[in-house]
C-alpha cells in the first residue's frame, strides 16, 4: 500500500510540474475566475433598463402628454424619437432604434373625459420574449399608476378608483434588493469549477494518448487506481482552489452574502468535482485526440449550462425539459450554491440534490474507470 | 520449459478482416540481440504491443520472461523495459524529472533514483543541459536518454520500437554501442528497425512481410540461404513480391 501511494506521489509530482510549466494554460487558470465573475455577473442580468422608447402621440393633449411623461420619467424607458404616423414608428422598431412604441390615438383625452375609458396601443419588439415580457409588465405598472392619478382629473362619477382598490405590494425575499450579481455569482462559480474539471482532466489524458506517452505508462506496472488517482487529484485540487478564489472575489468584490456555511459548500464541491472529473476522464477514454475531446466537452458544457437554470429559469421550461434537467449535475450544484449562499440552507435542506450528485459521482467514476484499460483490444 | 525469454507460437492479431499479425512463431534466447525487421505496416509494432501487454492477442500463445501474455501481463510489465522512437519521455520535463518519474513508477527508492540519475546525466554528457526541458535537446540525446530510462529499473528484456528513427549514422552507431553494453550485462534486446545496416548488428533477425515471418536466422545464414550479398538485397527480395506499391 505504501509503495502504491508512492507511485501516485510520483505521478502527482509530474502532473503538477507539467501543469505549472504550461505557459499557455496557467494564466488562464488563475485569470478565468476574475473575468468570468466580473463580466458574466454584470452582463448576464435579468434586469431590463433604458429601453429605447418611441412615442406616437396623435392626440397631443394635456392628458396624453401626462401619460407619455409617466413612461419617459419612469427610469425604465429612454425616449429615442417621436413621430405622428404608424409607418414611421414601425420603421423605428424595424431599424432597432426603438424596442417599444407607445401609440396614443386621437381623441384619447376626449374619450377619457366623456366615457371614462380610452385605449392606447403598445407595440413591443418581442424578438427577445423575456425582455418583451418585462417591458409589458413595466408598462402595465405605469398605466395602472396613471389610472390612479386620474381620479383627481376626471369628472366625478366617471372614476372607478378609490373604492376598494387592491394594491399589490411585493417584497423580495432572500435577495431583498434584487441585486442580480447576488443571484448570478453563485451559479457562475459552478460554471467555473465545471470548466476546470471537465476540460483540464479530459484534455490531459487524451493528450498523453496523442503524443503516445500513455503507452509508455501502460507498459509499466502502474495500477489503474494509481493512474486514475494521480491523474484526477491535481484537477480536483485545482478545481477547489478555483472555487476558493471565486468565493473570495464574490465576497470582497461583489459583497455576495454567505448565509450558509463554507463547509457545506466545500463538501458539495468536493463531490461535484468527482462527477465532472469522471466525465472528463470518460470523454478522454472515448476519444483519440484533443480535438474530439474538446468538441464533446463543449457539447456537454453548453447543454449543461443552458439547462442549469443559471441564465433562464427552469420553471419556465416545458415539462419534458424540466425533467431532463434532473440529469444535469450543473443544475443541482447551481441550485445548491444559491440555496446555501443566499438562503442559508444546511445539509438537511439540500439533501436531495446532494444525493443525486453523489449518485452521479459514483456512476461517472465507475464508467470512466471501467472504460480506462491498460490493454487495448 | 524450453529456453527462451520471449516465446511466440502462432501469435495472431486481427482487426476485423485484416490479419495484422498472422500466426508468427519465434523464440528469443536470454542475452540475445534479436532484430525484428519489416517494411512499414508489416505488423512489427502490433507484434511488439502484444508482447509488452499493450494489446491483447486474437490467438496463439506467447510468453515473456516466463509469463503468459494473456494472464500475467502485469507480471511481464515488471520485467521489461520499453522504448519507442516516436514517444517515450516527456518533452516538457527536464532529463532529471523524466528519470525521477519513470524511476518512481517502477518502484525505485528515492536515493537509488538520485544516484542513477546523477550517473546517467554524467555518462550521457547531459550535465550542461540537465536543467533544460527535454524538448529543446537534439533527438539523438533524447533517444539515448530514453533508452537509459527504459533499462534503469534493470529489466530482463528491453523492447525497442524503431529506436533510431530519424537520427544521423554517428548517433545511431553510439546508440548501438549502448545496446551492446546492455546486452553484455545479460539484457535481452528485442529491437525493430528498418535500417538494414543495423540488422547486421543483431545476433539473429526475423523479417516480417504482410504479418508473417518470412525469414528467421543469423544475418550471415540468411544471406547465404537466399543467395544475396547484403541485408538490403535480402530485404528487397523478401518484401518486393508482396509489396503493393512503392518501396
Amino acid at each position: 500500500m505504501r509503495r502504491g501511494l508512492k507511485v501516485i506521489g510520483y505521478l502527482l509530482q509530474k502532473e503538477f510540474l507539467q501543469i505549472f510549466r504550461n505557459r499557455g494554460m496557467l494564466p488562464i487558470i488563475f485569470i478565468m475566475p476574475f473575468i468570468q465573475l466580473v463580466i458574466l455577473s454584470n452582463a448576464a442580468t435579468f434586469d431590463v433598463r433604458n429601453v429605447p422608447f418611441h412615442l406616437q402621440d396623435m392626440d397631443r393633449t394635456a392628458l396624453s402628454a401626462r401619460l407619455a411623461e409617466q413612461f419617459t420619467g419612469s427610469g425604465w424607458f429612454n425616449l429615442t424619437g417621436e413621430s405622428f404616423s404608424e409607418r414611421k414608428s414601425v420603421e423605428r422598431l424595424v431599424a432597432g432604434q426603438a424596442n417599444v412604441s407607445l401609440v396614443i390615438p386621437r381623441d384619447f383625452e376626449k374619450e377619457l373625459m366623456t366615457r371614462g375609458e380610452a385605449k392606447v396601443q403598445l407595440v413591443i419588439n418581442a424578438e427577445d420574449g423575456f425582455s418583451a415580457g418585462v417591458i409589458q409588465a413595466y408598462s402595465n405598472d405605469i398605466v395602472r399608476s396613471f389610472n390612479r392619478t386620474l381620479s383627481s382629473v376626471l369628472p366625478n362619477g366617471l372614476s372607478h378608483s378609490g373604492v376598494g382598490e387592491i394594491v399589490v405590494k411585493s417584497s423580495a425575499w432572500y435577495n431583498p434588493e434584487l441585486v442580480y450579481s447576488d443571484y448570478m455569482v453563485p451559479g457562475i462559480l459552478v460554471v467555473l469549477v465545471t470548466l476546470v474539471g471537465l476540460f483540464l482532466s479530459g484534455m490531459n489524458v487524451v493528450r498523453e494518448k496523442e503524443i503516445g506517452t500513455i503507452d509508455q505508462i501502460n507498459v509499466t506496472p502502474m495500477r489503474r487506481y494509481q493512474f486514475i488517482t494521480g491523474k484526477l487529484l491535481p484537477f480536483w485540487i485545482i478545481g477547489l482552489g478555483e472555487l476558493t478564489l471565486g468565493l473570495v472575489i464574490a465576497r470582497l468584490g461583489f459583497h455576495v452574502p454567505m448565509l450558509g456555511s463554507y463547509a457545506v459548500v466545500y463538501l458539495v464541491a468536493a463531490i461535484y468535482m468527482l462527477v465532472v472529473l469522471g466525465m472528463g476522464l470518460l470523454i478522454s477514454t472515448l476519444t483519440d485526440s484533443q480535438q474530439q475531446a474538446m468538441f464533446i466537452a463543449w457539447f456537454f458544457m453548453v447543454i449543461f449550462t443552458l439547462m442549469s437554470g443559471l441564465f433562464t429559469s427552469i420553471e419556465s421550461m416545458p415539462h419534458w425539459a424540466q425533467n431532463l434537467t434532473m440529469a444535469n449535475p450543473v443544475r443541482h450544484f447551481v441550485d445548491i450554491m444559491r440555496r446555501v449562499m443566499l438562503k442559508g440552507a444546511g445539509l438537511a435542506e439540500i439533501s436531495s440534490p446532494l444525493l443525486i450528485l453523489t449518485a452521479d459521482a459514483v456512476l461517472m467514476l465507475a464508467l470512466a474507470v471501467n472504460r480506462y484499460r491498460k490493454v487495448s483490444d | 520449459m524450453n529456453e527462451g525469454v520471449i516465446r511466440a507460437e502462432g501469435l495472431t492479431k486481427t482487426f476485423g478482416e485484416f490479419r495484422a499479425v498472422d500466426a508468427i512463431s519465434f523464440c528469443v534466447a536470454e542475452g540475445e540481440v534479436f532484430g525484428f525487421l519489416g517494411a512499414n505496416g508489416a505488423g512489427k509494432t502490433t507484434a511488439i504491443k502484444m508482447l509488452t501487454g499493450l494489446l491483447s492477442p486474437s490467438g496463439g500463445k506467447a510468453s515473456v520472461a516466463g509469463f503468459d501474455v494473456y494472464r500475467e501481463a502485469e507480471k511481464i510489465k515488471r520485467n521489461i523495459g520499453y522504448m519507442s522512437q516516436r514517444f517515450s519521455l516527456y518533452d516538457d520535463l527536464t532529463p532529471m524529472e523524466n528519470i525521477r518519474f519513470f524511476g518512481g513508477i517502477y518502484g525505485l527508492g528515492r536515493r537509488e533514483i538520485a544516484e542513477k540519475g546523477r550517473f546517467l546525466i554524467e555518462s550521457l554528457g547531459l550535465g550542461p543541459v540537465a536543467g533544460n526541458r527535454l524538448g529543446s535537446l537534439p533527438l539523438g540525446w533524447k533517444q539515448k536518454l530514453a533508452f537509459s530510462v527504459a533499462v534503469m529499473h534493470e529489466p530482463k528484456i528491453v523492447f525497442l520500437d524503431e529506436p533510431t528513427g530519424g537520427v544521423d549514422p554517428l548517433t545511431r552507431r553510439r546508440f548501438w554501442e549502448m545496446i551492446y553494453e546492455a546486452a553484455a550485462r545479460g539484457l535481452t534486446v528485442f529491437v525493430t528497425t528498418h535500417y538494414m545496416d543495423e540488422a547486421e548488428y543483431c545476433d539473429r533477425i526475423s523479417i516480417m512481410v504482410d504479418g508473417r515471418i518470412a525469414a528467421l536466422g543469423t544475418p550471415a545464414a540468411l544471406q547465404a540461404e537466399f543467395g544475396v550479398g547484403s541485408m538490403d538485397e535480402l530485404f528487397i527480395r523478401l518484401a518486393r513480391p508482396r509489396a503493393k506499391e512503392g518501396i
